[in-house]
């Protein structure tokens, strides 16, 4: 079969490209409101619990108890830079040999291809922005400002916590809104006592709170409270996680409308220049090569950040040479994650008598406190901190001297208690900091690959500099010992919060979506997850990208039905 | 990890506990051996004792089996030999490890019975336990000095590496987890904050 040969075509009332988190909730709002929806995803099909082939494993049930062997390190020459290389789900990550692109700048792109996307080994964590995240642009003049608020967002991410289900605590805290929260999963011993001592310095403007997380504690329909096995990335058996499988598939399946098919990588928008309106979707079969076009009238883009993007740089080049959106000059622009990788830790010997029974899928969290509430640094915005206590494990045992029966009894043994914090920092959008086609290279698929330039800039490393040194005085604020910062270096990439690259905004000059997450070149064509975001703020992301997408559903829909779109 | 490679994301990502304590321990995670090593070797099924192992000789899979059944010996719990953790040595060299450090590793294997010779006049295999216990003592205060001296760049001590190898193949086994370690697979509870008295034996996280 010649590629390129239309086969067929089918139309739906909407289509969803990408099936992670941003994906799944576009699938589920709109097939929730009546519409029939055909849900594409390039990668393999991951069946909920059935698929989750290594989440019962003991660590001596695979042939080298999880860890990285040369052949792989030499299959995946990204994902081998962290520490997502590993034996126990290498299968969820993308093929850095059939997918590479080019790095003009090092960009470590860690993706999952297949049904669910990253949903399945995700994080977790789950914070809302706040209405200073909203304004920052607009009053540091960086960037441009975001077109809504968060009074615009507050009910979507109510809407979709009590769906997603996270756990967390109510704090009043104006940097980092409460939520609809189930039960939070409590601070440990060690955690607690550093907590309470905290409350007494800064001002009580430093807080260590619970991490607000996507695991359930209490039960919801078809999904079970976490166990606290801390296996998520294998896949849950009880779906006490939040992940495309465990929630929002599940319910847009249950409407009867939803059509979902894997192995289907979309190549390009069809472009109505006279309509301007995308008309089609173009798709090529991953497995036998196929191309079909599947028609209609609104198409929602959650491919994850960077291959929305790419999508859009593919499509209506007739038009636009730069693809669909780059009429605004910034399609591809302003990319961000978060950066990280820095702190500090300490020892609390005096907690030697204390100990904890479960593996809890989350740890604490200590909010911004950086640039608000009067305080003024060298730079702009701030960063969170994510940590936790814990005793030391065997692994100590590698520093340590000693070998005999005695050494390995007491290396059985918990070690001393540890706690320390990685803090994660927002990086400014930067309009030199972008991703665009390389024509000289072609994926697996003769697709034109991307090719990235992306740094941090002095903002950021000035503030990496208070990521370390507030935490090493939180520590030792709060009588911890031995406190060591870290600084382990950050490549853009590493965080995995790929954001930016079709930004909101509110001027078709400068941005490529409105306030709705539309094109404003295609007005039927929505981009709900993290390409849109017109800043990063330093909460992790992706509840943020569930809000935008639910609200954006509702919108499109209110719109199919004025006959606007 | 490598020890400057102190965890990263931890809650961020993966398993919270485990990376935070690897961040929180800075430890020299095990079993990044990859980090130092390997071989194109696919993977394969566990090995059995009494066979050759990749790289290694049936042999020398004996050695390492009574190497780390020195290390780690039978106490209360079972001991390295019996978690089986000489053939999981071998292989981990085998597939994980690079050229260079497979090297390193081999030439210590070689240099284990070689100071086994200057010490009592026999091989590792023929020496006695407390033989066997001083060459490893030795070798031990040895690597532990040549690593903290050591620069970027330089080679590992090869005793390093069998420590290193030693400690992950039994603290990951069956026996190590369940026996050495107490493991509960499903713990269905989070309890934040226990009584521990000494001695009791620490709780293996999921893998």
């Amino acid at each position: 079969m010649l590629r390129g040969q239309r086969v067929a075509q089918e139309t739906f009332d909407a289509i969803v490209v990408g099936s992670g988190i941003s994906g799944g909730w576009a699938a589920k709002e709109l097939t929730e409101k009546g519409l029939r929806v055909l849900l594409l995803e390039r990668g393999k099909n991951v069946e909920h619990v059935k698929d989750y082939v290594n989440a019962r494993k003991g660590p001596w049930e695979y042939p080298h108890r999880g860890e990285r062997t040369v052949a792989m390190e030499k299959a995946y020459p990204v994902l081998k830079r962290d520490y997502p290389l590993n034996e126990t789900n290498l299968d969820w990550w993308a093929s850095d040999r059939d997918s590479p692109y080019t790095e003009l700048k090092r960009f470590d792109w860690f993706r999952g291809y297949q049904v669910g996307g990253r949903s399945l080994m995700w994080g977790r964590q789950s914070y809302r922005l706040s209405e200073y995240d909203f304004e920052a642009n607009a009053q540091d003049g960086v960037g441009v400002d975001w077109p809504i608020r968060y009074a615009d967002i507050a009910p979507w991410y109510d809407h979709v916590e009590r769906h997603a289900g996270i756990a967390g605590s109510i704090e009043n805290l104006p940097q980092l809104p409460d939520g609809q929260f189930q039960p939070p999963m409590p601070l440990n011993c060690a955690e607690e006592v550093v907590a309470e001592r905290l409350k007494s310095h800064f001002g009580g403007r430093r807080r260590i709170i619970p991490g607000r997380n996507a695991n359930l504690t209490q039960p919801l329909p078809g999904r079970s409270p976490c166990q606290y096995r801390n296996a998520c990335w294998l896949g849950c058996p009880y779906g006490a996680y939040f992940s495309t499988q465990s929630s929002t598939l599940p319910a847009a399946m249950a409407t009867g409308r939803l059509t979902l098919k894997p192995w289907s990588i979309v190549t390009e928008l069809v472009y109505d220049r006279d309509r301007r309106r995308a008309s089609a979707v173009r798709v090529l079969d991953a497995v036998s090569d196929k191309t079909t076009e599947y028609r209609a009238p609104i198409v929602f883009l959650c491919a994850s950040a960077l291959n929305s993007t790419w999508i859009l740089m593919r499509s209506a080049t007739d038009v636009w040479p730069g693809g669909l959106g780059s009429s605004s000059g910034e399609l591809g622009h302003n990319l961000m994650d978060h950066h990280f990788r820095v702190g500090a830790s300490g020892s609390m010997p005096e907690m030697a008598d204390k100990y904890y029974f479960g593996s809890r899928p989350t740890g604490f969290y200590i909010p911004r406190f950086r640039n608000l509430f009067g305080d003024k640094r060298d730079y702009l915005r701030g960063f969170g901190l994510q940590g936790g206590a814990s005793r030391q494990d065997w692994q100590r045992a590698v520093r340590e001297l000693g070998v005999g029966g005695d050494f390995k009894d007491r290396m059985a043994q918990p070690g001393e208690w540890r706690i320390g914090a990685t803090a994660f920092g927002e990086m400014l959008p930067d309009h030199d900091n972008w991703i665009g086609i390389d024509d000289t290279r072609a994926d697996k698929w003769g697709l034109p690959v991307l090719k990235m330039h992306c740094e941090i800039g002095e903002n950021e490393k000035l503030m990496r500099r208070d990521m370390q040194n507030d935490m090493a005085e939180i520590l030792e604020a709060c009588g911890v010992s031995d406190v060591h910062t870290f600084d382990n270096d950050y490549a853009p990439g590493m965080g995995i919060h790929e954001m930016g690259t079709a930004r909101m905004g509110r001027d078709p000059k400068s941005s490529v979506l409105n306030g709705w997450n539309q094109v404003w070149d295609a007005p039927n064509v929505f981009v709900t997850d993290g390409a849109c975001m017109t800043s990063s703020a330093c909460q992790n992301p992706s509840l943020t990208y569930m809000a935008l997408t639910a609200r954006a559903a509702d919108y499109a829909v209110r719109e199919l039905k004025r006959g606007n779109l | 990890m490598a020890d400057e490679d102190v965890a990263p994301v931890t809650i961020n990502r993966r398993e919270m506990l485990k990376r935070v304590a690897a961040l929180l321990g800075g430890s020299a995670l095990v079993g990044q051996a990859a980090l130092l090593a390997g071989c194109e070797r696919a993977a394969e099924a566990p090995p059995a004792t009494g066979a050759g192992v990749g790289l290694f000789t049936a042999d020398e899979v004996a050695l390492l089996d009574e190497m780390a059944d020195t290390l780690l010996p039978e106490t209360d719990t079972p001991g390295a030999k019996a978690a089986g953790v000489g053939p999981f040595m071998a292989l981990m060299v085998s597939d994980c490890y690079w050229p260079d450090d497979q090297r390193v590793f081999r030439d210590g294997l070689v240099e284990l019975d070689e100071r086994t010779g200057a010490a009592h006049g026999k091989t590792f295999m023929a020496a006695t336990g407390a033989e066997r216990l001083a060459v490893l003592e030795a070798l031990d205060a040895e690597q532990y000095a040549a690593t903290q001296a050591r620069a970027d760049g330089e080679p590992p001590h090869f005793f390093r590496m069998m420590k290193e190898l030693a400690l992950l193949g039994y603290f990951t086994s069956e026996i190590g987890y369940t026996q050495a370690l107490r493991y509960a697979e499903t713990p269905g509870r989070y309890d934040p904050c226990v009584p521990y008295e000494a001695g009791e034996r620490a709780w293996a996280p999921h893998a």
